[in-house]
């Protein structure tokens, strides 16, 4: 049933993916149960804890209302300038969430501290709540609401009990996307002085590298990371969500806001201030009263081409080690194939600390040759962000009639031609999905980068987070600017993509 | 489609250079740093040694004991020929695992006893005091501790920041260790955890105490003196006070430089030791604007700089700091 180059190539994958996963749990066996419960049962573990689970759980929930709203403004009222709104709302994905914590703690210490850090954490991602809830708005059947208006429910009601538990999954999968993401958050958290499991394993690494503290806290963000899924999964239930019968929806009728316009433009126009506007205002303030620190034209340069290049490769590699993994769980459906597809995912929850700390240890021991190359790095970000090109790759491949190749088979086309000339121009937005998610993901990413890196290599990311430890906000400011105008035309390109749909 | 193929073909051009771009060709040995000191400083220092010897040298930065125990993790097959740190108890942990070639001798002659350790196996090449800091609006002179022992008083609960995640601290808890024992480090460590709020390093503690966040921290000296001497701007309202009376809390940490052993580019690597620890090095470490001070007898620290005479620093043998732990003693005291 399963052909075997394919299922060697995903196992391999799936392998290569654990190997921090892998690295965390038999750690965790070695050190033993009573010195784990020392490391795991003391007040220090559960104030990060407590921290933590405020955070997760107050960033999903603000997320999920913030984007939900301003989804429903923009999609499904006439609200004035909604494609403008549109793009302005999206934007903030083009800012990394240190970036924006930058852009607030370099103008006010107030920002430090809980309500800080879940205002900047919000801000920073909750446009990943308001794209796909925005797509979901967009293809749903205006008819169901029509229906339930008629049969005489109020606006509220029907929104309540008609359009909400429609954009269940859209809103459900984004605020996990969300929480995954806090959980393996760093530098925003380190700047806001907020500690979590994430910034306590990096203080535990900076105190003793590889050890049993950090191991056993990177165990319980496992754990974590596995109860959020669970919790998504039972919450989404096993309803159907398509459309049944034959005919087409029409575009909904935008509902009338009225004088209401005015607080709903306020209110996304607050947002967007704040989420786009203080960092990009911070950043220009400081190039400007940072022109007493040299202007470093050749290093920035060398940075910016190094994280383009890093990103490019990574995101290459990560689409090409996922291919095979989506297209198993699509074209052959079945245990193995969803199992090989989770378990991609494991690596996801894991800060890029625990990822790097892994791969040191593993290949220190297995393949000292690839130690501090490019090649290790890049194997990194791949092991990080496979999850963001399979979850891509998967609704590309899903929507690829498989009939197609057969129809190119029969008119004569080899195998390798019909995946060439068929296949690929199929599934090539579901690729530059998932290339750019991950392009965006590497040219922010710092801790991996940091421990495995080849000497000497400085990316935007890297030489921004080591002025801003030195509090050297001017000098920190052209590498924070830099990282926005290279993630922007990615993030133009996605939200682009998302608004036509899937 | 035409229009994605054509990005993609972009894409894998783009990330080929890219990747190949990272290889290039080099002529003689390139001497691999792994630097925990201030990048600024450790810069000036290597065009310095390069201008002299012709020696490149390439720099990997991290903190102390992250990239101590990177170094023991990677023992035979470590990449790194030169380990400079801020700290010595990180260069002790090297040392114990065995991770040092011995220093040439007349590298060792450079530098005054108390800032080498018995066995010759590293040496200190810079010396930095701590100094407790204080907001002048929030802290009286009435008010100021007699010992660093005293900070964890309930006078000082919430008033005093500290970066316990950083290598300069725990080499300061370190000396607590040395001075004071075991028990009353860990009654302390206690207190401090009712008592402190965390930083992430000493200038981010300069900053807060600067601003009004917290009243008072303790750092290194040259935070202050650095930042007095640039602009002032995070250091506008604060005070040192320096504990002196060999008070743990008047601490000299040392920053060390050593071989290491599985280098194979020995000679030069030792060339490099014996430079930061020369005349001309010691003079280019004072020229920098660093503000630490240095070690060797024949280069005097910067005239901003209190005499180390006058701050009468405990008599710790340096080898006796046991930052491994210190580490274990933090996380007891749930810091860490």
């Amino acid at each position: 049933m399963y052909p075997r180059p394919l299922l060697l190539a995903c196992v391999l994958v799936a392998l290569l993916a654990a190997v921090p996963l892998f690295f965390v749990v038999g750690y965790t066996i070695s050190v033993g149960w009573s010195e784990a419960w020392r490391l795991l049962v003391r007040p220090r573990v559960g104030e990060l804890l407590v921290n933590t689970t405020e955070l997760v759980a107050g960033g999903m929930a603000s997320s999920a209302v913030l984007g939900t709203a301003a989804a429903w403004l923009v999609e499904r009222t006439d609200l004035p300038g909604r494609r403008v709104w549109h793009v302005l709302l999206a934007a903030p994905l083009a800012v990394p969430a240190f970036v924006v914590s930058f852009g607030w703690v370099s103008l006010t210490s107030a920002a430090q501290g809980y309500p800080g850090a879940l205002l900047i954490v919000t801000l920073a991602y909750y446009p990943l709540v308001y794209l796909p809830v925005g797509a979901a708005l967009r293809g749903l059947d205006p008819a169901l609401e029509e229906s339930a208006r008629s049969l005489g429910l109020g606006p509220w009601r029907t929104f309540a009990r008609v359009v909400l538990p429609q954009l269940r999954p859209a809103l459900l999968g984004g605020a996990l996307l969300v929480g995954l993401h806090l959980l393996a958050e760093f530098g925003a958290l380190q700047m806001l002085r907020f500690p979590t499991f994430t910034t306590a394993i990096y203080d535990q690494y900076r105190s003793s590298f590889n050890s049993a503290a950090a191991n056993m806290l990177a165990g319980v963000l496992v754990l974590y990371c596995g109860v959020l899924v669970v919790a998504e999964l039972g919450l989404r239930g096993r309803h159907r969500y398509a459309r049944l019968g034959p005919g087409s929806s029409r575009p909904a009728v935008p509902a009338r806001l009225g004088w209401f316009a005015v607080p709903a433009l306020a209110g996304l126009g607050a947002v967007v201030l704040l989420a786009l506007g203080i960092p990009l205002a911070s950043i220009v303030r400081w190039l400007v009263v940072g022109t007493s620190t040299a202007f470093p034209a050749a290093d920035l340069a060398t940075a910016t081409v190094t994280a383009a290049g890093l990103g490019l490769a990574g995101a290459l590699t990560t689409v090409v080690l996922a291919l095979p993994v989506a297209w198993l769980a699509v074209r052959h459906p079945g245990r193995i194939g969803t199992l090989l597809e989770r378990s991609t995912y494991t690596a996801n929850a894991l800060p890029g600390i625990v990822v790097a700390l892994a791969l040191v240890t593993v290949s220190l021991r297995v393949l000292p040759a690839v130690y501090q190359t490019t090649a290790l790095l890049i194997a990194a970000y791949s092991i990080m962000f496979l999850p963001r090109a399979t979850v891509a790759l998967r609704a590309a491949v899903a929507q690829a009639p498989p009939v197609l190749d057969d129809v190119a088979r029969a008119l004569g086309l080899r195998p390798a031609r019909v995946w060439w000339r068929v296949t690929l121009p199929l599934i090539a937005p579901g690729v530059g999905a998932g290339a750019i998610l991950v392009f965006l993901a590497v040219v922010t990413e710092l801790t991996a980068t940091l421990l495995l890196s080849p000497t000497g290599t400085r990316t935007l990311a890297t030489e921004f987070w080591s002025n801003t430890n030195d509090i050297d906000y001017g000098a920190a400011a052209p590498y924070a600017g830099l990282m926005v105008l290279l993630s922007a035309p990615a993030t133009f390109l996605l939200t682009r993509s998302a608004r036509r749909g899937p | 489609m035409g229009r994605v193929g054509r990005a993609l073909a972009v894409l894998v051009t783009a990330g080929l250079v890219g990747g190949l771009s990272a290889c290039g060709g080099d002529d003689g040995p390139t001497l691999t740093l792994y630097n925990a000191q201030h990048r600024d400083l450790m810069e000036v220092l290597l065009d310095a040694f390069t201008e002299e010897t012709g020696i490149k040298v390439e720099m990997r930065s991290g903190g102390d004991a992250e990239l101590a125990n990177q170094l023991v993790q990677e023992g035979d097959s470590s990449p790194a020929d030169v380990f400079a740190t801020e700290n010595s108890p990180a260069m002790t942990l090297v040392e114990r695992a065995g991770g040092f070639s011995p220093l040439d001798r007349a590298t060792l002659d450079q530098v005054p006893d108390q800032y080498v350790p018995s066995s010759g196996a590293w040496t200190g090449f810079a010396a930095r005091s701590t100094v407790f800091i204080y907001n002048r609006e929030q802290v009286t002179e009435d008010e100021l501790p007699a010992s660093i022992t005293d900070l964890s008083g309930p006078q000082w609960q919430g008033r005093v920041g500290v970066a316990a995640g950083g290598a300069d601290f725990q080499a300061i808890v370190s000396a607590v260790l040395a001075v004071e024992g075991e028990d009353a480090t860990a009654d302390w460590l206690a207190g401090l955890k009712r008592n402190a709020k965390i930083y992430d390093n000493n200038i981010a503690a300069l900053r807060a105490v600067n601003a009004g966040e917290v009243p008072a921290a303790v750092i290194y000296h040259y935070y202050w003196y650095q930042d007095q001497a640039e602009s002032g701007e995070i250091s506008r309202n604060v005070d040192l006070h320096y504990f002196k009376n060999q008070d743990a809390g008047a601490f000299l940490s040392v920053s060390g430089v050593g071989v290491v052993a599985a280098s194979d580019h020995q000679p030069e690597a030792q060339r490099l030791v014996s430079f930061l620890t020369s005349e001309a090095g010691q003079r280019a470490l004072v020229d920098s604007g660093a503000l630490e001070y240095p070690v060797s007898g024949q280069v005097t620290a910067n005239p901003a700089l209190p005499p180390l005479a006058d701050l009468d620093a405990p008599d710790i043998d340096i080898s006796t700091l046991n930052g491994p732990r210190v580490i274990e003693l933090m996380r007891q005291a749930d810091l860490l």
